[in-house]
C-alpha cells in the first residue's frame, strides 16, 4: 500500500534488517528493527500516538477544542513525536527539555511548534521529570500525559512493536533494547515472553556519570512508575551499561551495513554484541534489537567524523538516550 | 581479594571525597558490608535497614546490574570494578 490518508497511518510496521555481519559469534544472528522509519523519526511516534489516543478516549483531550495545553518531560524523541501529533490535532505542547541535548532535537521541537521549557542539564532526564511534575501540579488545567507512568506507553509496544517482531522473526531468542522510560522493554518483552517464555530480554543503559552530578541525594533517584507497576523486574533477564566509547564505535560500525542510526542505537547494538558474545559458540541464537532513530539529529555532535576521543568526551555530557 | 568501588558524587562526602575505594569481599553483600563498616556515613544509604539494596540505587559489577544477577549474593573476583549509581530516568 502506498497511499495513506494521514501521516499517522505511517507509524509502525517498520522494517527489520539483517546485521549478522557485525555479530562476533558465527552462530548468533542479529536483526535490527529500524524505528527511524517512523514519520517523526523515532520509536517514540508509537508512544506519542498511543498516549494522545488514550487521553482522547478518556475525554481528557478533545480534538479541536480551544486552549488545550499539554506538558511533558522529554530529552527529545517523545517531545518531537508528541509535537507532531499535537500540531495535527491542534493542541499546544510544552516540552520540558534538559539543556544538554543535541541542537537538532530542539530544532525539531520548534518545527512542530512545541514550546520548550529548559531544565538543568546537570540533572539529566530526572531533572526534566522533576520540573514537569512540579509544573503539572501548579497547573492542574494542563494535561500531563507523563510517559514514565502512563500504561499507554508500554501498551503501544505490546500492541504494535511486539507483534511486528514476532510476525517478522518468530525464531527470536533474545530481545535487546534501551532502558529509558522502560516502555519498549515492558511492552515488547511481555508480548514476546507470552509467545515464548524462553525469550531473554536484555536492557541496555547509558552510563549516567556526570549527567547526574546535579542529584542532591539518592532519593532524587527515579524509577519509572510503569516499571514497578508492570513487573519490570520479572520481564528483564539482564541489565547492562554500555560506555560512550562503545556506543560511538558501534554507531560508526553500523554504517558498514548502510545503517545510519542515532547514538543510542549504537549503544544498543553494543549491548547486542555483548549478548552475542556470551552465547556459547555453536548454540544458535537470534537477537532482535531496536534502532530507536536515525543519525540525522546527531550530525552536529560529530559522532561519525570527528576524532573519537573528542566525540566520546562530548558524549559524556550530552543526553543521547 | 580486592575490588574497586566507584561511588557517585552524592556519596563521596561520606568516604572523604574519594571517587574510588578499594574493598575486600567475595560477594557484593560482603563488599558493601565492609564498605559501610569503614565509612559509617554510608549506613542506610546503599543498603536499607531491612538489609536490602536501596531501591534508588543500582550496583554494577563490570557494568552488569546485580539485581539481574544474584543480587547481594553476586560473587566478585579480584580486580572487578563495582559501580554504585543512583537510579535515573532515561528515555528520550
Amino acid at each position: 500500500m502506498t497511499r495513506f490518508g494521514s501521516v499517522l497511518d505511517l507509524i509502525g510496521n517498520t522494517p527489520m534488517v539483517d546485521a549478522s555481519a557485525l555479530s562476533p559469534n558465527p552462530s548468533v544472528s542479529i536483526w535490527v528493527k529500524l524505528e527511524g522509519r517512523n514519520p517523526a523519526g523515532s520509536v517514540k511516534d508509537r508512544v506519542a500516538l498511543s498516549l494522545v489516543q488514550a487521553a482522547e478516549e478518556e475525554g481528557r483531550l478533545v480534538p479541536g477544542a480551544p486552549d488545550q495545553v499539554l506538558i511533558e518531560p522529554s530529552s527529545g524523541n517523545t517531545g518531537i513525536a508528541l509535537a507532531m501529533v499535537c500540531r495535527m490535532r491542534g493542541y499546544h505542547l510544552k516540552v520540558v527539555l534538559p539543556t544538554n541535548v543535541s541542537i537538532e532535537r530542539r530544532q525539531l521541537l520548534e518545527v512542530f511548534g512545541a514550546e520548550i521549557i529548559e531544565s538543568p542539564g546537570s540533572e539529566g532526564s530526572n531533572g526534566a521529570v522533576r520540573l514537569a511534575r512540579e509544573l503539572a501540579e501548579q497547573h492542574p488545567e494542563w494535561i500531563f500525559l507523563y510517559q514514565y507512568a502512563n500504561p499507554a506507553n508500554p501498551a503501544a509496544h505490546y500492541r504494535t512493536t511486539g507483534p511486528e517482531i514476532w510476525a517478522d522473526c518468530p525464531e527470536v531468542t533474545h530481545f535487546v533494547a534501551g532502558l529509558g522510560t522502560s516502555g519498549t522493554l515492558l511492552g515488547v518483552g511481555r508480548f514476546l515472553k507470552e509467545q515464548n517464555p524462553d525469550i531473554k530480554v536484555w536492557a541496555i543503559e547509558p552510563p549516567t556519570g556526570e549527567m547526574v552530578d546535579g542529584l542532591r541525594n539518592l532519593d532524587d533517584g527515579y524509577i519509572p512508575p510503569i516499571f514497578a507497576e508492570l513487573g519490570g523486574a520479572e520481564i528483564l533477564d539482564r541489565k547492562t551499561v554500555v560506555r560512550p566509547r562503545e556506543s560511538i564505535e558501534w554507531t560508526r560500525r553500523m554504517t558498514e551495513l548502510g545503517l545510519f542510526v542515532g547514538i543510542s542505537s549504537g549503544a544498543i547494538m553494543a549491548g547486542a554484541i555483548k549478548c552475542a558474545k556470551q552465547i556459547p559458540e555453536g548454540e544458535s541464537a537470534t537477537i532482535v534489537t531496536i534502532a530507536c532513530d536515525d543519525g540525522w539529529k546527531y550530525l552536529s555532535t560529530g559522532a561519525w567524523t570527528d576524532d573519537i576521543d573528542e566525540v566520546v568526551e562530548r558524549a559524556t555530557k550530552v543526553i543521547y538516550f | 581479594m580486592s575490588v574497586s568501588i566507584r561511588l557517585p558524587t552524592v556519596l563521596r562526602p561520606h568516604v572523604g571525597g574519594q571517587a574510588v575505594v578499594e574493598v575486600g569481599g567475595a560477594t557484593i553483600g560482603e563488599v558493601l558490608t565492609t564498605l559501610v563498616a569503614a565509612h559509617p556515613g554510608l549506613s542506610g544509604q546503599v543498603i536499607s535497614e531491612d538489609g536490602q539494596l536501596n531501591k534508588f540505587v543500582n550496583i554494577y559489577v563490570n557494568d552488569d546490574d546485580v539485581r539481574y544477577m544474584e543480587q547481594l549474593a553476586t560473587p566478585v573476583s579480584d580486580g572487578d570494578e563495582i559501580s554504585i549509581l543512583p537510579a535515573v530516568a532515561g528515555g528520550a
